[in-house]
């Protein structure tokens, strides 16, 4: 029995045992990141100070200390935000002046808009298939909703506003940017000189005009030279300056993928027989795309933000609406800091949004994982 | 009898047929009249110094160089500048790289169905099946999902190879296939050319590896300065070369 025993011990191997208590957990993870050395420790305790600076008192300003009701500025008596202005006028910090009666249409939108982003953002959906026809057809449906027929009332587009009016254009220029860019990007490393010349010439014309220099020549002068009997709608003259705008960077961003892909990818294509346009879309572009993601997205965060420009043809998007409000008699001189405020969240959400997709997407598609 | 003779357009005639073939690199004549005919189920070791032209010469042969004089006939279709020649000619002929050239986003077993299914138009299932026979002739059929990335050198040239064969070409052409590998892996791809070899495909081969070209090739071709300076069966090229460059550079790599 002893001798059992004794022979176990034996054969016994080291069990396992936990690391040192001050090595894992939050301590551990604070030894390692917080306190690891002097230095160290002294950026974190100007840092903890720093915060303690700022973040409390910006809380009490935000919340504790606003006030939430009246019907004119006067009745913000705090010393915190003013938000009172927030019951009657979110509408049109959303809506803009679309009719109110026709928000749902709006609202519909933005839910179709969901599922068809979804089918084009994540590849693994059930009806993938289907879905992407359905991306496709998207945006015809949601211009019928907005601007109407088929039944539906007609809304002009200079009734469009708020944040509605940055989605509206957002979007749009972000889904054809891509495409048109990738295109100007190809044409400029195309072989027929004439392609070149023209994706170059385009490229550096954009690069090189601001963009609300763009803007002014698709409101005001474009219409010289239109015929009288054709008037183009102002709102798309613009979007699709803005679109051309974002396709000029696009093109670059997409130009410096291309170039990091090695002469050996492009000459295995060749030699297996492929031709050019299936080559690009099955072995280059994915590629190219690939790398170029941080660029593309940086691209599309850009373009959303310059959405903001359209003040310039009499619309009123969501800073168009902080301004209006500011300069309103009842709230004057009550409400610069909140109405931008709200408005900086509302662009910070979807831009933060992007940016946090691109990072998934670029883990996703890293094929060296080992 | 094998797939690769019979499926020859012309039996007995050559089947890669090179007649006064000039090229140059802006100035620079890089291919000088080259004359070269080589027969169905040839194996043709290529060697010379860096900058002969060698691999040039085998890129002009898919028409991934453009030749500015002379004639290239592949099985029976002519280079020229047009595509549906520069097609056909590719849909033959199956090439292999020094640097492998997989396509990373892609797993092995679709970098070998790729082509199959886009230039040939095979159905997804049947290429996936010669896939899987081809990588099973490369003894790598286990890696198919996995990613280029993950494999070690040697194992990626063998999937290379894989790639090409199952285009089902008639001729194979290899630019310095195993110059980008570490030495215990030279062998495993090298092993495949040699299983390669004796399965009666005609094989252009630039290669340094001279154990290689004694064992499997038919003839060996040495190239200095863009010209064909020296070509003999292996024995009398190894044993009896004829040419002062060619003593040189027999020396020079066979001296380690």
């Amino acid at each position: 029995m002893t001798d059992q025993a004794f022979h176990r011990s034996q054969s016994e191997m080291l069990g396992e045992r936990p690391p040192p208590a001050n090595s894992v957990g939050v301590i551990g993870w604070m030894r390692r990141n917080l306190f690891s050395s002097a230095t160290n420790t002294l950026v974190t305790i100007l840092s903890l100070v720093l915060l303690w600076w700022i973040v409390p008192p910006l809380f009490n300003w935000v919340f504790f200390d606003a006030s939430y009701s009246g019907s004119v500025g006067a009745d913000c008596v705090g010393h915190g935000a003013c938000w009172a202005w927030l019951d009657q006028r979110i509408d049109q910090f959303l809506y803009g002046f679309y009719p109110p009666e026709s928000y749902w249409r709006v609202n519909l939108s933005v839910i179709l808009l969901v599922p068809a982003l979804a089918f084009v953002l994540f590849d693994r959906l059930p009806g993938a298939k289907y879905g992407r026809w359905y991306s496709l057809a998207y945006p015809f449906i949601a211009a019928i909703l907005l601007v109407g027929g088929f039944g539906l009332e007609g809304v002009t587009t200079d009734k469009f506003g708020g944040f509605m009016l940055n989605l509206v254009a957002g979007v749009a220029g972000i889904a054809l940017s891509l495409p048109i860019g990738i295109l100007l990007a190809l044409g400029r490393r195309s072989k027929l000189p004439l392609i070149r010349w023209l994706s170059v010439g385009f490229i550096e014309f954009i690069r090189g005009v601001p963009l609300i220099t763009l803007l002014f020549v698709a409101v005001i002068i474009l219409q010289l030279f239109l015929p009288s009997e054709v008037s183009l709608d102002q709102l798309l003259r613009v979007m699709i300056m803005i679109t051309l705008f974002a396709s000029g960077y696009m093109a670059e961003v997409i130009r410096g993928g291309l170039q990091a892909i090695p002469k050996g990818q492009y000459e295995a294509a060749e030699a297996m027989g492929l031709r050019y346009w299936q080559s690009m879309r099955l072995i280059i572009l994915p590629q190219a795309l690939k790398i170029s993601i941080p660029g593309i997205v940086n691209t599309f965060i850009g373009l959303f933000k310059d959405t903001t420009l359209l003040i310039i043809i009499g619309l009123f998007d969501i800073l168009g609406q902080a301004r209006l409000l500011q300069t309103n008699q009842d709230w004057i001189g009550k409400v610069d800091h909140e109405t931008f405020l709200l408005a900086a969240l509302f662009f910070f959400v979807i831009c933060f949004s992007m940016s946090r997709y691109s990072l998934k997407l670029e883990k996703r598609l890293d094929t060296t994982r080992r | 009898m094998t797939a690769a003779e019979t499926d020859h357009k012309n039996p007995g005639e050559p089947v890669i047929q090179i007649v006064g073939l000039n090229k140059w690199f802006g100035p620079f004549h890089v291919l000088r009249d080259i004359n070269l005919s080589v027969a169905p189920r040839e194996r043709i070791v290529i060697c010379g110094p860096s900058g002969s032209g060698k691999s040039t010469l085998i890129r002009c042969t898919n028409r991934l160089e453009e030749h500015q004089e002379g004639q290239i006939i592949v099985d029976g279709t002519e280079l020229t500048r047009d595509l549906k020649n520069i097609d056909a000619i590719r849909r033959e002929v199956g090439m292999v790289f020094q640097s492998f050239n997989l396509f990373p986003h892609l797993t092995v077993l679709e970098n070998c169905t790729l082509a199959p299914i886009w230039v040939r138009k095979t159905s997804k299932a049947e290429a996936e099946e010669i896939a899987m026979e081809y990588l099973t002739r490369v003894k790598i059929p286990e890696q198919a999902e996995k990613y280029p990335g993950q494999l070690s050198g040697g194992q990626q040239q063998r999937v290379a190879i894989a790639r090409s064969l199952c285009m089902r070409p008639n001729i194979m052409l290899f630019d310095e296939p195993t110059s980008a590998l570490d030495p215990e892996m030279i062998k495993e791809v090298l092993d495949v050319m040699v299983d390669l070899a004796e399965t009666g495909m005609t094989m252009l081969v630039v290669t340094h590896e001279m154990g290689f070209a004694s064992q499997v090739a038919d003839r060996v071709i040495f190239m200095d300065e863009g010209q064909i300076v020296e070509q003999n069966t292996p024995d009398e090229f190894f044993n009896n070369p004829q040419s002062d460059r060619t003593k040189l550079f027999l020396s020079q790599i066979l001296s380690h």
